[in-house]
């Protein structure tokens, strides 16, 4: 256990540094792109010059690297141009919302898809299996705004049942004292992930029905029931929680979509405000803090699966 | 999307095929094109696609419309004889305009996914065929790059560059290749154990030539299904940018610039702005799913039943 446990960290901190390897190089594959896009299109040349002095764009990429990653590692993910703070403020305040919000809507749709998915399974091939299908190609046919937006129309603009808004709080608290307002945020959220969950639960589910350990448990005269919770369920949900871990860049990348639509105050619109300002550094800092999360958050499924599961220490 | 496993090709075995051991051996697409017919989804997805295809590249020609320039005085118009589904706020003619950014769609969700399905399956096998400490290398690559949001990163690149079709090409490519690199990469480690593969090396070809003649073509069935995905993703993925303003430039443009550009005018009820729009990515999306599904039932029951 000692051993998979070292090897692992070693290769989520390889990882890690490959991360911020690869944002930054994307981010100068333009060369002096951020000054450029800051100044907008008619600074003159000698305006550039000197403001990529300033802000040490001047020096080789490497050396540019290296004091990013230095400060980084500080916490400190630089000082962000056109808001006139430090980046990580303005980031503390965001994350903790769009946790929030991805964390119910990924919930509502994993205990929507879950079962929904293993019915599917049970009665694969009848009626109820083809139209569960049929609304999950519709789920993941959709690209999210266009759920969002739809469902504003229905709810929130022709049947008045529900705000069009997210819930405007700055804080936590204020944001979960306000359950029905983030209904359609978390609907939407619910819809696109159903979809993928229920897809994922039914393959898992048909996959294990006909492993010999479900033969040996009928054998041996286990119950439907049994054998379906017991056996079959406990074991598909290992390939979830693997998806999941795979997924979390995609549920977390996602809420830009909602947050946009719902003007949910998260990180997602913080995101997208900064791509309207040409805000570079907020972008990077965002980019990479979602992904360490991501990366911190297959870390924990692999030790949380390594201690349930013998099988995964040795391979 | 793509990292599901399918349900459907666990169909009860089939025993009674016992007599056509006895036939002429079929060729392995043929086989492959059998099962694949035999499902209705798949048909309707692949006439779709064809449909959708010959729509925007070819409709052009019989439906002719004025898609470079602003129309005002036709802003809004209802769909009738002469606008079949209407004008959108700068006049354009809306099936005309579907056309234009079914163009822009389909020739970025099919180059992207070629191209990035041909590097990462290229790389998957490498590194499965390599193994030990330069796969292990490899694959931390990309690890890393699966684990970036990638939406985040196609919005920078957006930012900085103000991308033409080509460069969204590009740019959906490089993040979407450690998808179909994974997948062939395990696909590889399991093929590099084969006899004839072995047999490459006793015979002294190089490496290059068991991953290119051996092992890809062996693994051509896993990389085909990823790359129907790839399509339907990269699809998404543009209309995604399309909606957040990051879409190609107009007077292009695609569904998803189209999509997001109706939506602004939800509440004023000019309907053929949004459905018309939103309904061709839903199906077009999904048509590639249906045949995506149906080509790996048809390369694993290859495999596995006949």
């Amino acid at each position: 256990m000692t051993g998979y446990l070292i090897r692992r960290l070693i290769q989520t901190i390889v990882v890690t540094l490959i991360v911020t390897i690869i944002t930054f190089v994307l981010l100068h594959l333009v060369p002096g792109g951020e000054v450029r896009a800051v100044l907008g299109i008619r600074a003159s040349k000698a305006e550039i010059v000197a403001d990529s002095k300033l802000w040490g764009f001047d020096q080789p990429l490497y050396v540019q690297y290296l004091k990013w990653l230095w400060q980084l590692l500080h916490g400190n993910f630089g000082f962000d141009i056109k808001y006139s703070a430090p980046v990580s403020t303005l980031l503390w305040q965001a994350f903790p919302r769009t946790l929030v919000l991805a964390f119910i809507g990924t919930a509502v749709g994993l205990l929507i898809g879950v079962p929904l998915g293993i019915l599917q399974a049970v009665r694969r091939y009848t009626a109820v299996d083809h139209i569960i299908t049929g609304f999950g190609f519709v789920g993941y046919g959709s690209p999210t705004f266009f759920v969002g937006l739809m469902l504003v129309n229905w709810f929130a603009v022709d049947l008045h049942i529900f705000p069009a808004f997210a819930p405007q709080s700055t804080s936590i608290l204020g944001i979960l004292a306000d359950p029905v307002a983030l209904i359609l945020p978390v609907a939407t959220y619910a819809f696109i992930a159903f979809a993928l969950w229920s897809r994922f639960m039914r393959s898992s589910v048909l996959d294990n029905i006909v492993q010999d350990y479900v033969r040996t448990a009928r054998a041996k005269g286990a119950s439907e029931q049994r054998v379906l919770w017991g056996h079959i369920f406990r074991n598909s949900l290992i390939t979830i929680v693997t998806l999941l871990g795979l997924q979390l860049p995609v549920i977390i990348g996602g809420a830009i979509f909602i947050e946009v639509v719902f003007n949910y105050p998260g990180m997602g619109l913080l995101f997208f405000n900064s791509a309207l300002n040409t805000d570079i550094q907020m972008m990077l800092a965002i980019t990479v803090l979602t992904t360490i999360v991501t990366i911190l958050g297959n870390l924990l499924a692999d030790i949380g699966y390594a201690m349930l599961d013998p099988r995964v220490r040795y391979s | 999307m793509a990292l599901d496993s399918a349900g459907t090709l666990l169909a009860p075995p089939d025993f009674a095929g016992g007599q056509q051991a006895e036939e002429k051996p079929r060729s392995m697409f043929r086989r492959g094109w059998e099962v694949f017919a035999e499902n209705k989804l798949a048909l309707i997805g692949l006439g779709f696609v064809i449909f959708v295809l010959l729509f925007s590249f070819v409709g052009p020609l019989i439906y002719k419309t004025q898609q470079v320039s602003v129309t005002l005085g036709n802003a809004y118009c209802t769909p009738g004889p002469q606008h079949l589904l209407g004008c959108d706020n700068l006049g354009y003619d809306v099936v005309g305009r579907l056309m234009q950014g079914g163009q822009s769609s389909l020739e970025v969700g099919l180059a992207a996914a070629f191209i990035s399905c041909l590097f990462g399956s290229i790389y998957g096998a490498v590194s499965g065929f390599a193994g030990g400490i330069v796969d292990a290398i490899m694959m931390r690559i990309v690890d890393a790059f699966l684990s970036i949001p990638f939406i985040f990163v196609l919005i920078i690149l957006a930012v900085l560059i103000h991308p033409s079709r080509v460069a969204f090409i590009g740019f959906i490519a490089i993040t979407y290749w450690p998808q179909p690199a994974r997948l062939v990469r395990g696909e590889t480690l399991s093929l590099r154990t084969r006899e004839y593969v072995a047999a490459v090396k006793v015979a002294g070809g190089r490496s290059s030539r068991a991953v290119l003649r051996h092992i890809m073509p062996n693994a051509i069935g896993t990389i085909i299904v990823q790359a129907t995905f790839a399509v339907a993703d990269a699809i998404l993925i543009l209309s995604s940018l399309g909606f957040l303003g990051f879409g190609v430039q107009l007077p292009q443009t695609d569904w998803g610039s189209m999509l997001s550009n109706g939506l602004q005018y939800l509440t004023l009820g000019y309907w053929w702005l949004i459905y018309p729009a939103g309904i061709i990515i839903i199906m077009t999306v999904v048509a590639f799913n249906f045949i995506g599904d149906a080509l790996r039932d048809a390369f694993e029951t290859r495999l596995q039943r006949r």
